[in-house]
């Protein structure tokens, strides 16, 4: 009977049996990012489109999420360097080809326009109270009318950092030729769509209006639905790709992380919310918060099994090669 | 704009175009990559040879500070040519193995407790002394008996010499190459030695039986293999497992285990019947071709056939591929041999096979070597005595052994086993008889009936737990040994010389020696200050220059005529001066002239059970080097490998642990994962030997994979020179699982 | 072109999987415990008893594509000497975003220093005098070669000229520089 064997004297920590470079610190960054992109976009277009209408306080304040939790999610992303002291160097450089290195930009872009628009979000009576108790600190007045005055730019930069930022990490996967199971380009508009719909559910946590909610509870179907669609066009992509593309796919169809794919994030983390927040919508019922969280842990869960799963996948036996 | 303006939002701009090309062009290339340096270059670099194994390959040892970082090939060594081994490189795991024994101890509970003292060197040396004096005087001298191995043993053997024992034993004659000694002897008058006289390199055809090149790496014959695949040479292997040298033949002969003369014979049947043997070389040199033409006759292929396993076209067509490359047809002798108890008569087959292809003193065969001879030192002659050596039990046993059986020496300790015990001592040197001697129940159980055992080594081996008295030598690098000058294709002499001071409370064993032999009547055998003066003595009685020899490492002579074609002397040793094919000695000793095979003889193992062979990892010298960290990172632990459609049957999956149990009951003590494969017979089993330690001390190998040695509980002995042949055990598995439930072996059992 | 492009031949045939050049390697380069720059790997087909085996000495390839450096966000993964793949040690963050691109899985971190480590061809000796890297001079079958691919009279030219040869996951389109001959 044809038997093929192969050893290898090869044992290095991290590396074999198989890949497991990155842990929980990864993902829980991607979501936090995903989330926080989310948040910049339907904040910033909010606001491009729609600024004269009153608003919810919870609306208003919401945008001062979108540092804290960057803030949050950088502390992952540190927490997983192995030499977390040398991260400065990140800025040293700019590197073209190393979408690594423009999320790093990208995310010392993100800390001033969250912050101004969060600033230009806040109700103007909660506004003059903070700039009253921080009226020692120079600038900050000016600053504050600069801002008004320019909140439509401030929007779009929004807009735009926070398609970057959602779409980067998808890029950064997407193009390790090396883990066939991320090798493909949806794998950004898939992280861009998927952080879009994680942003608004995180929104429909708190108490806005039931018009406000009702919106972000359409958006966030739509987004859903695209969502389906790419995850979709991505695994036919893999499966009709080559030895290792196929390989690749089977992590999540038929290999180790088949159950976790197909319970948590898309039984669980899309057709449940996107049948919910249906159901919502045709009795014009309240959107749950249960709704909103299951979206939340389906984004979670999303990210970390494409993570793990990536890392195990490969390239076929190197006896193929020849 | 105002011009205010203009020129603020100009020199921003002006500033972020400068950071930004900066932050694209590494600033401007003061960003540098600077070439990182490992910085393990010495500031020291000494040449001397290696211990990793009994090979000796000439190293260059680098030293930084007090520190050997590095260990390197000595490029004008004629055994290393500056490559080495894996071991060799990985010297530095042993100088610097925590597990190293550190200060003499003498025991203070029952042998076997492991319960030691540390004491001085003088403390302890007086011990020894006063034990063996004592025993010289009740017993004489020859109730003490030496088992030495590992080139540092010389002192030790000087020692034993100059105080009047015959019994100095090395396994690594009757465990090892013995048989193969003794049979080239009596058929070319020489043989092999080591390094071999082997001219692999040149070989068009390369014949090895159950010899594991490749993964035996023994440096320069390893190197010669390279060299004659590259020249594009035919090679045959036989072994029941598809070694690594198997993967690199045109022929894998996977024969039945136990019946390679038959296939040997079945070769000389069609070489002679073919005539594809070396007629010139036959009639010039050869005794006996009539005779042995007639005894091969029965011998056909198809003879052999079911008896090996191995096809009747296979074996005219390899035997048709050796006869075709003649004389450059090299049938290897082996290295290890003592496998069925009919070695002596195996390895006759094997040279008689070569001298029918007229390979002995030929190109691609064997070379004829040279040596530089360098006179010994003067010492006062070592006292004559009667006493033979108490190997054997009749002194016409074995009567072909030229050297002391260490098996024999074992079982003379026991009482009743030879006769009156005999010996009442042993000194062991580097030497860790539990795991050399087979039926090692036996060995302690030897131990156990000493007046006295003092060991010498670098490592708490297993025999070190059970001696009275321990003595730590300094490891190859940090001592000076005896001069090497070896019979090879270029005459040259080697140094070892200190590397490093020896570690902890460590000595060389050249002090150890003197410092014994003074405080036992011998210090006129010891009367040079240290080693070196000893060497240097010996050099310049042979007119060569110490500095030069301490600079390089070695002095390599002119070669001389390699093979009978450049004027080599065909010389053969022989009692009748000619190779030997029919041999009168044998048959005057009652043993067969020309070897035959007795199928009958050959066991069967019963059902369920498979036949344990063992052999070598690349990176490992058996136990020697199983606890050296810096090796074991490439091999950890043994597997059993064990055939693909045995597995299937027992339901065994590749990786999951077993225990083997052999054919007496005794089980292995610790268990070790399977290697299911497709490269070995379906009635064989195979090891690597080494593992499965019981010693505690042994921190890093305690308990790791399978001891074979502990599984070989018989052995089948060679009557012609007392080789024991250890092939001859057959094992079973047990799941770990289950061997888990019925409770765990205890790991100080004895027997 | 006359710039020196640095490769690496291994000889299957002759290689017997013996590791001298993982013990070398890790000895010259003081590579960290538990881990090697480089490796054996075997592979063996077919049928009992028609089986074969193949052998190599692996190890980075120092791919010319290589996607090692462009995905290094701080430049520390970088063309070196010779065009050899190296890594500044200071400028490593231990983000491993590198370890993920290599397809050969040839990187890893040291625990040492949190940095990126792998075999740099030995470039310390290679550019300093020393012609050969550590596995190479070791080797005990000679089957590892060194030298410029640019130059066609050097030995790993003329090999590759000569001698059937391939490389490991052609298709992943990385260009690399360490063969191996059939």
């Amino acid at each position: 009977m044809e038997m093929q064997e192969t050893t290898t004297t090869r044992v290095n920590a991290l590396i074999d049996p198989s890949l497991h470079i990155w842990h929980y610190e990864v993902p829980v960054y991607l979501f936090l990012g995903g989330l926080v992109a989310g948040l910049m976009v339907i904040a910033g277009l909010w606001m491009l489109r729609d600024p004269d209408s009153p608003r919810s306080r919870a609306l208003q304040f919401l945008p001062w999420a979108a540092p804290v939790l960057i803030s949050v999610g950088m502390l992952f992303l540190w927490l997983d360097l192995e030499n977390p002291f040398n991260a400065f160097r990140f800025y040293f450089t700019f590197e073209l080809t190393s979408p690594m290195s423009w999320g790093s930009w990208i995310l010392l872009g993100v800390y001033p326009a969250s912050i101004l628009l969060a600033w230009a979000s806040t109700p103007a009576d909660t506004r003059d109270r903070w700039l009253a108790r921080l009226a020692r600190v120079p600038g900050l007045g000016r600053l504050d009318t600069w801002v008004s005055g320019h909140v439509p730019a401030l929007a779009g930069l929004n807009v735009a950092l926070g398609v970057a930022l959602g779409v980067y990490t998808g890029v950064l996967l997407g193009t390790m030729a090396a883990r066939p199971l991320w090798n493909s380009a949806i794998l950004g508009p898939l992280f861009l769509v998927s952080g879009l719909s994680t942003g608004a559910a995180f929104m429909m946590l708190y108490r806005l209006d039931r018009r406000e909610k009702e919106m972000l509870s359409r958006v966030d179907m739509g987004l859903i639905s695209v969502e389906l669609l790419l995850l979709a066009l991505w695994m036919i992509g893999l499966a009709a790709g080559g030895a290792a593309s196929r390989a690749g796919l089977h992590t999540i169809m038929g290999g180790p992380y088949t159950a976790a794919f197909w319970t948590l994030v898309v039984a669980l983390g899309l057709l449940t919310p996107l049948i919910g927040e249906w159901i919502e919508h045709k009795h014009s019922a309240v959107p749950a918060r249960l709704t909103a969280a299951l979206v939340l842990i389906g984004g979670l869960a999303l990210r970390w099994i494409i993570v793990y799963a990536g890392q195990h996948s490969g390239w076929v036996s190197d006896l193929a090669s020849r | 704009m105002k011009r205010r303006q203009f020129i603020r939002v100009g020199s921003y701009g002006a500033a972020g175009a400068a950071v930004a090309g900066g932050l694209t062009t590494d600033w401007y290339g003061r960003y540098a990559n600077p070439i990182a340096d490992p910085g393990t270059d010495g500031d020291r670099v000494v040449p001397s040879f290696c211990e990793l194994c009994f090979w000796k390959c000439g190293i260059l040892a680098h030293v930084k500070d007090g520190r050997v970082t590095k260990i390197k090939g000595n490029p004008k060594d004629p055994l290393s040519n500056g490559h080495l081994c894996p071991r060799g490189a990985g010297g530095t795991g042993l100088l610097y193995d925590p597990d190293r024994l550190q200060k003499p101890m003498v025991r203070r509970d029952k042998r076997g407790s492991q319960v030691f003292e540390e004491v001085s060197w003088d403390d302890a040396l007086g011990v020894v002394a006063e034990n063996f004096e004592r025993i010289k005087a009740e017993h004489g001298a020859g109730a003490l008996a030496l088992f030495s191995h590992g080139y540092g043993g010389s002192w030790m053997k000087h020692l034993f010499k100059a105080y009047g024992s015959p019994n100095i034993a090395a396994p690594s004659y009757a465990q090892c190459r013995g048989p193969r000694e003794v049979g080239f002897d009596l058929t070319f008058g020489s043989g092999v030695g080591s390094p071999e006289n082997t001219d692999i390199r040149n070989a068009r055809c390369l014949v090895l039986i159950g010899s594991h090149l490749g993964e035996n790496m023994h440096n320069t014959q390893v190197q010669d293999f390279a060299d004659a695949i590259r020249n594009g040479a035919d090679i045959i292997t036989v072994d029941p497992r598809h070694s690594v040298a198997a993967s690199k033949s045109r022929w894998w002969l996977p024969i039945k285990p136990g019946t390679d003369t038959a296939l040997l014979l079945a070769w000389m049947n069609v070489i002679i019947g073919e005539g594809l043997y070396d007629r010139d070389y036959i009639e010039q040199y050869a005794y006996g071709f009539e005779q042995l033409s007639e005894h091969v006759k029965a011998f056909t292929p198809e003879w052999a056939y079911p008896r090996t396993g191995i096809e009747p076209d296979v074996i005219r067509r390899t035997a048709r591929a050796m006869g075709a490359a003649r004389p450059a047809t090299l049938v290897h002798p082996g290295r290890h041999v003592t496998w069925y108890g009919d070695d002596t008569q195996r390895s006759r087959a094997i040279a008689i096979l070569n001298a029918l292809l007229g390979s002995w003193g030929r190109k691609g065969g064997f070379f004829v070597p040279s040596q530089i001879s360098i006179p010994p030192y003067e010492y006062p002659g070592y006292l004559p005595h009667d006493d033979q050596a108490a190997d054997r039990p009749a002194a016409s046993d074995f009567p072909l052994a030229d050297q002391v059986l260490a098996q024999g020496v074992c079982d003379a300790t026991i009482p009743g086993v030879v006769g009156d015990s005999r010996i009442k001592a042993w000194m062991v040197y580097g030497s860790n008889l539990p795991t050399t001697l087979p039926d090692p129940e036996n060995t302690y159980k030897a131990i156990q009936e000493l007046d006295f055992l003092v060991t010498v080594d670098v490592l708490p081996a297993e025999i070190v737990g059970w001696s009275d008295v321990v003595l730590p030598e300094a490891t190859y690098l940090e001592r000076c040994d005896e001069l090497y000058a070896p019979w090879w294709r270029e005459p040259y002499v080697a140094v070892r010389q200190e590397v490093v001071p020896p570690m902890y409370d460590s000595k060389p064993g050249w002090w150890i020696a003197r410092e014994l032999g003074s405080r036992i009547g011998l210090p006129e055998f010891f009367p040079w200050k240290d080693s070196e003066e000893y060497a240097k003595t010996r050099l310049e009685a042979a007119g060569l220059d110490c500095d030069v020899m301490r600079e390089d490492g070695v002095i390599v002579g002119k070669p001389g005529p390699l093979y009978f074609e450049e004027g080599a002397l065909p010389d053969f040793y022989t009692d009748s001066g000619k190779i030997e094919l029919y041999s009168p000695k044998l048959a005057a000793l009652g043993f067969d002239p020309m070897p035959t095979y007795d199928h009958s003889a050959l066991e069967e193992p019963p059902e369920g059970y498979y036949r344990l062979l063992f052999g070598r990892a690349p990176v490992h010298t058996f136990g020697r080097t199983t606890n050296n960290r810096l090796l074991s990172e490439v091999y950890r632990e043994n597997e059993v490998w064990v055939n693909r459609d045995v597995a299937r049957r027992w339901g065994l999956e590749d990786g999951e642990r077993v225990y083997l149990q052999n054919q007496d009951g005794k089980r292995s003590s610790f268990s070790a994962p399977l290697k299911v494969t497709g490269r070995i017979r379906p009635d064989a089993v195979y090891v690597v030997h080494g593992y499965g330690r019981r010693a505690p001390k042994l921190r890093f190998v305690h308990g790791k994979g399978i001891d074979d040695n502990e599984l070989i509980t018989r052995y089948k002995v060679d009557p012609i020179m007392g080789g024991t042949g250890m092939n001859v055990n057959f094992v079973t598995f047990l799941r770990a699982a289950d061997v888990a439930d019925s409770g765990p072996v205890a790991e100080e059992e004895v027997a | 072109m006359s710039a020196v492009s640095y490769g690496m031949i291994v000889d299957t045939r002759t290689c017997v999987a013996c590791a001298a050049c993982v013990i070398a390697c890790k000895t010259e380069n003081d590579v960290a415990e538990g881990f090697s720059r480089d490796w054996i790997f075997t592979a063996t087909s077919g049928s009992f008893p028609n089986l074969e085996m193949e052998i190599r000495s692996e190890r980075c390839n120092h791919c010319e594509d290589a996607p090692c450096v462009a995905v290094c966000p701080t430049g520390a993964s970088h063309y070196g000497p010779g065009g050899t793949v190296q890594v500044t040690e200071s400028k490593c963050t231990g983000c491993k975003a590198c370890i993920a691109a290599c397809p050969y899985d040839a990187r890893f971190i040291d625990p040492r220093t949190g940095a990126i480590d792998k075999c740099t061809f030995c470039v310390h000796r290679v550019e300093n005098g020393t012609p050969t890297t550590a596995c190479q001079e070791v080797c005990p079958t000679k089957s590892i070669y060194f030298g410029d691919l640019n130059d066609p009279e050097s030995e790993v030219s003329r090999l590759l000229r000569t001698r059937q040869a391939y490389a490991l996951l052609p298709d992943a389109g990385t260009r690399p520089k360490h063969f191996f001959l059939k």
